[in-house]
């Protein structure tokens, strides 16, 4: 995409030509893996990313942390190559492995120079990580004891904190709301962890996605040579539904830090959700966008009482979170939070004006080709793109989508998906020192 | 050896593109510096003002006063009301920031390739006509405090390295936080916010990058036009800073409520003053790389994986900054261990050096990850703007980059040992310690106590 549209660029000299979006090659590899690619010679590099339906919305209950632990431990031993192994051999020719691991996808990712002998060799451990991961007795233990401490760190940290409980009041039972605790860890063995591999590592949940300097013949040979031993299973790769209702309430939890941290939500919309674009936009004028939002305006730019304060919406396969967070110190926390809880009422009551409207489609259509502007960025839409099964035309078609919203849908949408008097509120590093759980919302 | 002619023929290809570099620059009559680097891959461009101006030229009293005026430039100008920058860069479709470091400040917008005359037209407006309200000032200092007590007061591991960096510099500025520190920043004032935009905010104190899809020329013509005009004028006098050197070993405690203790273990080390002379500090580079430049590094390999001492452990060495270095060396010791024990393993880990120095396997990897990083880099053009703007505002020039990149691929095992047994002294070492409180027990923290403005 970048070569073309350059091209008509020099060959045409027109200054506003409509960004082009990079052309998507779609197939199915023979393993049942579906592959996004995207040819691009710009660069002398190749970036892969292999996502699976394995994030920890697939833990079982009452066992949370296996998938994490799975994650994590994948480029830790393969077949044929210890830990140090992998690790120094992908440095010897400058490639590097990362991960993606959220509550519905785990995957593994890899960036390489695209000559034939770093790109062969870095592949060959990719596709040994993916397809022959060992879990070693030795590494997990000591993982495990990693994980632990990390665990005990967060429960000190005020944002941590406060990020669990948000998640329980908001989830309840439902696996998004899970958080691994130290006992939950101690019992994982390796045989939790090969059982979950081989449940839900399979070819047929696979999507591979590829950016950069190869051809599609070569994508193609790539894709096979990285599923084709992935184990044979095909589990259901459906979380189960999240109550979309709750009661709401607010939680108070006294923390020595010098500011309070407020989180306010409630369970929001899924990424096939029909109200996603309204949201998305609607969202950009409440607290997503930027230094112009009206939280942003309200509570920072108006008073000056918190460095960061935003809204979002967390589409995933299921509804994740809708929420909003801020940092205040304490002794102006209650005042803070009545007043964010006043934006949002607002919003909601009476919806966005046609201004604001405009300056939020204005900023999203325009920065659309600040989102694609990198072969990291791309890499992550195809990723998305595959993985929640969207349109292949998702990229071209996001700003129309984006310019159809009306004032009239942001409204209705807000109305029908967001209620103020039913979300859950936690303060961690309350103002008044003693604890206190009220069951209602306010 | 089939891996090494690959790698050495990226080198190849780097020096061509080097050769090729399109970087072009051009200096204003007002001493205005324009560094221009094209990148056609994506319809984009980042335009970057840096200024040679950042909280090492501070001073006691008034310390974060250079972060706060970053705050300020976001405030209005006499033709541009409040609000309405940020406005109009969001309405173009564009992203913005600003930040402030140790050596400089910097603004920046990325924007569609279209867009460059607004962002200049903003960006050179609040060069020299920012309007200074008492009443914006009063708001915006208090988001620098909550800004403050989020970063630092809160956060442990920021709170023993603003303490580290106090204890181990004694005259030099680097002594004092970025932010400034919670009294400084209650006593502040608009007139000193004004007095800093005022002697340092000048076009021969700064240096625009634009990087993108853009072409040089164009971007010269536009930038004549927008910055041109603003006059130069003299700057502040800059003292010279020396550290006296250290008379022994510094050690300090910081107490703050957490669960795992945490060991920082930091060096004075030089840095670059001449790209092609210097060696030491490209020693030092290699020698972080060799201690913690990937995950088969020496520290993550033997104090994490085999002997199970640390749950975290990590090095860093940075060669480019106006003033001096450190070299860092930090962990958090594994459950039943103590900062000690990690002491004395990250202690035998630096004999070893000095005794026995480096493999050539190591180095080679270090090496090449070094030159895979310079393709990596390429994907992101606000990247290579950042890069040419932290080296032209830290006194070596964006030319300089391709000779540090092959004073880096000419560094020798020998070197590397020599720069360990050089710099990894006990008489140039402050050792910071976190002493974990529990939540409960905390003594409340003076940051958070309100004031009057």
């Amino acid at each position: 995409m970048r070569i073309s549209s350059f091209l008509f660029v020099s060959l045409f000299g027109l200054v506003n030509a409509v960004s082009a979006t990079p052309l998507i090659q779609h197939w199915q590899t023979a393993s049942g893996a579906r592959v996004y690619f995207v040819e691009d010679h710009g660069l002398p590099m190749l970036d892969v990313a292999v996502s699976f339906a394995a994030g920890s919305g697939f833990d079982e209950a009452g066992r949370p942390g296996v998938a994490g632990l799975t994650n994590g431990l994948l480029n830790l031993g393969a077949e044929g190559l210890t830990e140090d192994q992998v690790a120094s051999r992908l440095a010897d020719i400058g490639a590097q492995l990362g991960g993606h691991f959220d509550t519905d996808r785990s995957g593994v990712s890899l960036r390489t120079l695209s000559s034939v002998a770093e790109r062969d060799a870095a592949l060959d451990i990719l596709a040994r990580v993916l397809q022959q991961p060992l879990f070693p007795e030795a590494v997990l233990a000591r993982e495990k004891a990693r994980l632990i401490a990390a665990l005990k760190e967060a429960e000190t940290k005020p944002d941590s904190i406060a990020g669990k409980a948000f998640g329980k009041a908001v989830f309840g039972e439902h696996p998004y709301g899970w958080w691994s605790e130290v006992a939950d860890v101690e019992k994982i063995q390796r045989p939790d962890l090969l059982a979950f591999y081989r449940t839900h590592y399979g070819a047929r949940s696979a999507v591979v996605a590829l950016m950069g300097d190869i051809t599609r013949v070569q994508a193609e040979a790539i894709a096979q040579r990285l599923t084709a031993s992935l184990p044979p299973g095909g589990a259901d790769a459906r979380i189960p539904p999240v109550a979309v209702l709750i009661k709401g309430g607010e939680q108070r939890i006294a923390h020595p830090a010098s500011q309070s941290h407020i989180l306010i939500g409630a369970p929001g919309i899924a990424r096939n959700d029909a109200d996603y674009f309204p949201l998305y936009v609607g969202n950009y004028i409440l607290g997503g966008g930027g230094f112009v939002s009206r939280l942003m305006t309200e509570i920072r730019e108006q008073r000056g009482m918190a460095y960061s304060v935003y809204s979002y919406f967390m589409p995933m396969q299921q509804p994740g979170a809708f929420q909003i967070g801020l940092q205040t110190k304490k002794e102006q926390a209650d005042a803070a939070l009545q007043l964010t809880r006043a934006v949002l009422r607002d919003f909601v009551d009476k919806g966005v004006t046609e201004k604001e409207l405009q300056a939020a489609k204005d900023n999203i259509i325009g920065g659309f080709p600040l989102r694609i502007d990198s072969n990291r960025k791309i890499l992550e839409y195809l990723s998305v793109i595959g993985f929640y099964d969207l349109p292949l035309a998702y990229l071209d078609d996001f700003a129309a989508n984006v310019g159809k919203v009306t004032r009239k849908q942001i409204h209705d949408a807000f109305k029908r998906r967001v209620h103020p008097d039913a979300m859950v509120t936690v303060v961690v590093g309350a103002p008044q020192a003693q604890e206190k759980t009220t069951g209602s919302g306010k | 050896m089939r891996l090494l002619s690959g790698v050495a023929g990226v080198l190849l290809m780097l020096a061509a593109w080097f050769a090729s570099a399109q970087v072009f620059e051009q200096t204003l009559p007002n001493g205005l510096k324009v560094v221009v680097k094209e990148d056609h891959r994506a319809p984009v461009l980042v335009q970057q003002i840096w200024y040679r101006t950042g909280s090492m030229d501070e001073r006691t009293g008034t310390t974060g006063v250079a972060h706060v005026l970053e705050h300020m430039m976001f405030k209005g100008t006499r033709s541009v009301p409040m609000g309405e920058f940020s406005k109009r860069i969001a309405a173009a479709g564009g992203r913005e920031n600003a930040f402030t470091s140790y050596d400089y400040t910097a603004y920046f917008q990325q924007l569609h390739r279209s867009r460059l005359a607004l962002a200049m037209q903003l960006e050179s407006d609040r060069m020299h006509n920012l309007r200074m309200s008492a009443t914006e000032f009063g708001k915006e200092v208090r988001v620098v405090m909550e800004e403050r007590r989020t970063r630092t007061d809160d956060e442990p591991h920021a709170l023993m390295y603003e303490k580290l960096m106090a204890a181990a510099y004694q005259e030099h500025p680097y002594q004092h936080p970025i932010i400034g520190w919670m009294n400084d920043l209650e006593a502040m004032t608009p007139a000193d916010a004004l007095e800093w935009y005022r002697s340092w905010y000048v076009p021969n104190n700064a240096v625009l990058v634009v990087a993108g899809d853009v072409r040089a020329d164009e971007v010269f013509r536009l930038a004549r036009r927008y910055y041109g005009k603003i006059p130069a004028r003299p700057l502040p006098l800059r003292k010279p800073f020396q550290e006296p050197p250290q008379a022994g070993i510094k050690r300090i405690v910081v107490k703050a409520p957490a669960q795992l203790p945490h060991l920082i273990m930091a060096y004075h080390a030089p840095t670059l003053r001449d790209a092609e002379q210097d060696s030491l500090p490209y020693a030092l580079e290699v020698l972080a790389g060799v201690l913690d430049g990937n995950e088969s590094a020496r520290l993550n390999k033997t104090l994490v994986r085999e002997q199970q001492i640390a749950s975290e452990i990590g090095a860093g060495y940075d060669n480019s900054a106006r003033g001096p270095g450190m070299f860092v060396l930090e962990g958090t010791p594994s459950e039943g261990k103590t900062v000690a024990d990690l002491e004395a393993a990250l202690r035998e880990q630096l004999a070893r050096l000095v005794r026995d120095g480096v493999s050539a396997d190591e180095l080679q990897r270090v090496k090449a990850q070094v030159t895979a990083h310079e393709v990596y880099k390429r994907d992101s053009v606000f990247y290579q703007a950042m890069q040419i703007g932290q080296l032209e505002t830290i006194g070596l020039g964006h030319r300089a980059l391709p000779v540090m990149l092959r004073k880096l691929q000419e560094v020798t095992a020998q070197q590397v040992q020599e720069a360990a047994r050089e710099i990894l002294k006990d008489d140039y070492l402050t050792v910071a310690v976190l002493d974990p409180q529990p939540l409960s027990a905390s003594p409340k923290r003076s940051g958070g106590v309100s004031h009057a403005h």
